[in-house]
């Protein structure tokens, strides 16, 4: 039952105890063994998408979003996964409600980073995205830019959209290669009666 | 052309739907059953994450679909439409045997206290909270009837709280997976009595059925070896090979209709071309769920009922309550997950009665398997939900991480409750639901003394962090709705009597959810379908010469 040495694809080998000691937050970090540079490859010669929803413009700006959501690390992130994918494609069916969330959310969002950090999203160092996110999460986004949705709801929408993408069955167009069950050494698809059982 | 006219229509081929068509068909009545949804199979949405009966992000994958929407409270005095897939709608499902085709298949009898809430505790200020009009002993061959029937996996011997029985469960119980086997050892410990959870499913065939292939992913899904035990494939089948049954899909009831002597005689329906019918019958049974049925009746207007069938002291519709759950998560440093699904395996019932100063308390399970998706959700308290940290995380803690939780019995709320919107219609016309109201506050300070319990029990199992969650007040309802027609002696405090019969309506009657007074520290399916075969076993008892009696 105790089980020490992980499976494979069972998370990192690092005394866990230790990282417990000191706190969750932020220093889980630790590399993972699996040999996912291949997968990477394959999936950065991944067609571009043509967009059902997005302009090209407010395309480019989600993906870099989601992408510090779901940063690629030595397995995929977001964009290798095809967040962009399954969020211009739901947005045009099951989620289409949330269209105008996203049009509004993603120029308050332009417009927040040229007035509080001087620059577009695209062009600030990968620490200063982090804090432009982080701000939009906890509020602190100027208020005169932001209304119907707050920049938290738009984060917030985002982010579990992002998720969605990420862990998803890939057939919503997120998801691509099995990824993320990949990252977590999950058997996928899944062998329906791949236990032994009993038949009637 | 007219229909031809049966000696019963049940409305909704679910639990209690589902064994009532049953009792009554094998009771030699020609019975139609109406069901708004289809028959529904495994291969059409397989193991989606995202479009299942628990997680519905992209939709519910058991029904309804959006021809059937219903207006919800959003905010003091707000109100807004909402989807079957949208929180706010408090689904359970819509297809032949309806939740019981993807439910998690916990199988719990209520204990007797769970009968006797008033009269054990008192009502809290603000709950009507009252007794059953029956008892533990009155339904337990009910119980029993539905443990044999529909096929039951358990043993309650470890287990000193659970009511007494006749018969033991017709099948062994299932064995404790890893998470099981971990949690078991620290109950023990801690003085607390672990017992494996009885599940409607197979652990050795049984009903001519296969035996649980444990996949990862169960509640939420259809079974694809057929292992789970709802009506659709023990009640449904049995009722249509008696001959007497005919089972009418995609047919949604729109309005009973109730004679100006108080009598029902038959039910308005759109069948599956959309076009209206009028089935008559010599008696109806309404069992839509605890929401529907309850729109069902509201929208039956007669001479004598002009506010609804059973309306006249406005109690139909109220009262409207689910679980409060509440529980803890818990991170380890050993490997928890070994893929056996579904994953809940083991409970306690130590907290469901007897906490100083509460008025009941929960159950105690180990959650079924968490999909990915749902386990990016589950944090400790300012672990951040995204970036680096999230995947490491992910990485970190899937494999080695336990959920136990608790569906606190509720305290009734008069003004939680399903009326009907004065605008809004469905794709067929049919005026839709209003949800308002909210939970009872008294059910929160339950929530967290039994959240605190299942932190202790994780932190003897191991844990190295552990995290309490603790219920709101928002409406409750949702999957284990209930009570929005509650059974009771005296017609101007309930809708139905003790046999499910509605007040002054003598040839209608209720099986389902909506009967419940108050819903157990439990899921409440097998208490749903003991009420079918209790009403179905009166309806039969009086059915003498081809008529009601
Ligand atoms: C994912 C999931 C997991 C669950 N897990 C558990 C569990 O582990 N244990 C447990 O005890 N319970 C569980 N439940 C809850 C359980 O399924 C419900 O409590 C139970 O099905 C309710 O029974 P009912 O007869 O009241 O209503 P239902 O079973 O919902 O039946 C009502 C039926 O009536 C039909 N209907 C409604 N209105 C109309 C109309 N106007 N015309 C025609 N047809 C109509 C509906 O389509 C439906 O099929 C779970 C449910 C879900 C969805």
């Amino acid at each position: 039952m105790n089980d020490p040495l992980p499976a494979p694809g069972d998370g990192p080998a690092i005394s866990r105890r230790a990282a417990l000691k000191l706190g969750l937050v932020g220093v889980l970090g630790a590399a993972v063994g699996a040999g996912s540079t291949a997968v990477i490859a394959r999936l950065g010669r991944a067609a571009r998408p043509r967009y059902r929803f997005f302009t090209d413009a407010e395309a480019n700006l989600l993906i870099d979003i989601c992408e510090q959501i779901i940063p690629r690390d030595d397995v995929p992130g977001a964009t290798d996964t095809g967040a962009i994918n399954y969020i211009d494609r739901q947005l045009c069916g099951r989620l289409s409600r949330h269209q105008e969330t996203y049009r509004r959310g993603l120029e308050s969002f332009r417009q927040t980073c040229l007035q509080a950090r001087g620059a577009p999203f695209g062009e600030l160092a990968p620490a200063a995205k982090i804090e432009a996110l982080r701000s939009l999460e906890l509020g602190e986004a100027p208020r005169a830019l932001w209304g119907d949705p707050s920049a938290p709801e738009f984060f917030n929408l985002v982010l579990s959209h992002t998720m969605q993408s990420f862990y998803g069955s890939p057939r919503h167009g997120g998801n691509r290669d099995y990824a993320s069950y990949r990252m977590l050494g999950l058997d996928y698809p899944q062998v329906v009666g791949q236990n032994r059982y009993k038949k009637a | 052309m007219a229909l031809r006219h049966v000696n019963a229509v049940v409305v909704g081929a679910g639990a209690g739907g589902g064994v009532v068509a049953k009792e009554l068909s094998e009771a030699g009545l020609s019975v139609v059953i109406l069901e708004r949804g289809g028959w529904v199979s495994f291969e059409e949405h397989g193991q989606d994450e995202l479009i299942n009966q628990r997680t519905t992000v992209l939709g519910d994958a058991y029904g309804p679909d959006d021809r059937s929407p219903r207006v919800a409270e959003t905010g003091p005095g707000r109100f807004e439409v909402v989807l079957p897939h949208e929180g706010g709608y408090n689904n359970n499902a819509a297809c032949v045997g309806s939740g019981t085709v993807s439910y998690g298949a916990m199988a719990w009898r209520y204990m007797e206290k769970d009968f006797r809430m008033r009269s054990t505790y008192g009502a809290p200020e603000g709950s009507t909270l009252e007794d059953w009009p029956i008892s533990y002993d009155d339904l337990e061959p009910c119980y029993e009837k539905a443990e044999q029937q529909v096929g039951v996996s358990g043993d309650m011997s470890a287990n000193p709280f659970a009511a007494p029985r006749r018969r033991p469960y017709p099948m062994p119980a299932f064995p404790y997976n890893t998470e099981g086997r971990i949690l078991e050892a620290a109950a023990k410990r801690i003085g607390l009595h672990p017992f494996p959870i009885p599940m409607l499913r197979n652990s050795v065939p049984y009903g001519g059925r296969n035996a649980c292939v444990h996949n990862r992913y169960c509640c939420g899904f259809a079974c694809p070896n057929n292992a789970k035990n709802g009506t659709h494939n023990t009640m449904t089948p049995r009722a249509l090979a008696t001959g007497n049954c005919e089972l009418r899909t995609h047919s949604i009831a729109k309005e009973v209709v109730v004679d100006d002597k108080g009598l029902a005689r038959g039910v308005r329906y759109f069948d599956a071309t959309d076009a209206e019918q009028y089935q008559t019958a010599d008696l109806v049974v309404v069992s839509g769920g605890a929401i529907e049925t309850a729109r069902l009746l509201l929208n039956s207007k007669s001479r004598l009922f002009p506010n609804g069938a059973g309306n006249r002291y406005d109690w139909v519709g109220r009262n409207l309550q689910g679980h409060a759950y509440c529980g803890a998560d818990g991170l380890f440093e050993e490997r928890t997950f070994d893929d056996v699904g579904p994953g809940a395996t083991i409970a306690v019932s130590d907290f469901n009665h007897g906490n100083p100063g509460l008025h009941g308390g929960a159950a105690l399970c180990n959650e079924f398997i968490r999909p990915p998706y749902g386990f990016s959700g589950m944090r400790p308290p300012g672990q951040p939900s995204w970036g680096k940290a999230h995947k490491d995380f992910q990485r970190m803690f899937y494999k080695r991480s336990v959920s136990v939780r608790g569906p606190v019995q509720e305290m009734p709320v008069f003004d939680a409750r399903a009326t009907i919107d004065p605008a809004v219609r469905d794709h067929w016309g049919i005026p839709v639901v209003r949800l308002s109201g909210s939970r009872h506050p008294h059910d929160v300070e339950i929530g967290r003394v039994i959240a605190a319990k299942a932190e202790a029990w994780l932190k003897e199992a191991g844990a190295v962090a552990t995290w309490t969650n603790v219920p709101g007040l928002g409406l409750s309802g949702g999957q284990h709705q209930a009570g929005t027609c509650r059974m009771g002696s005296d017609p101007k405090t309930s809708v139905a009597n003790r046999f499910g019969q509605v007040h002054d309506i003598d040839n209608l009657f209720l099986s389902d959810a909506s009967l419940h007074v108050t819903n157990g520290g439990f899921n409440p399916v097998l208490t749903i379908m003991a009420l079918g075969f209790w009403v179905g076993g009166h309806i039969s008892s009086r059915w003498k010469d081809g008529r009601l009696t």
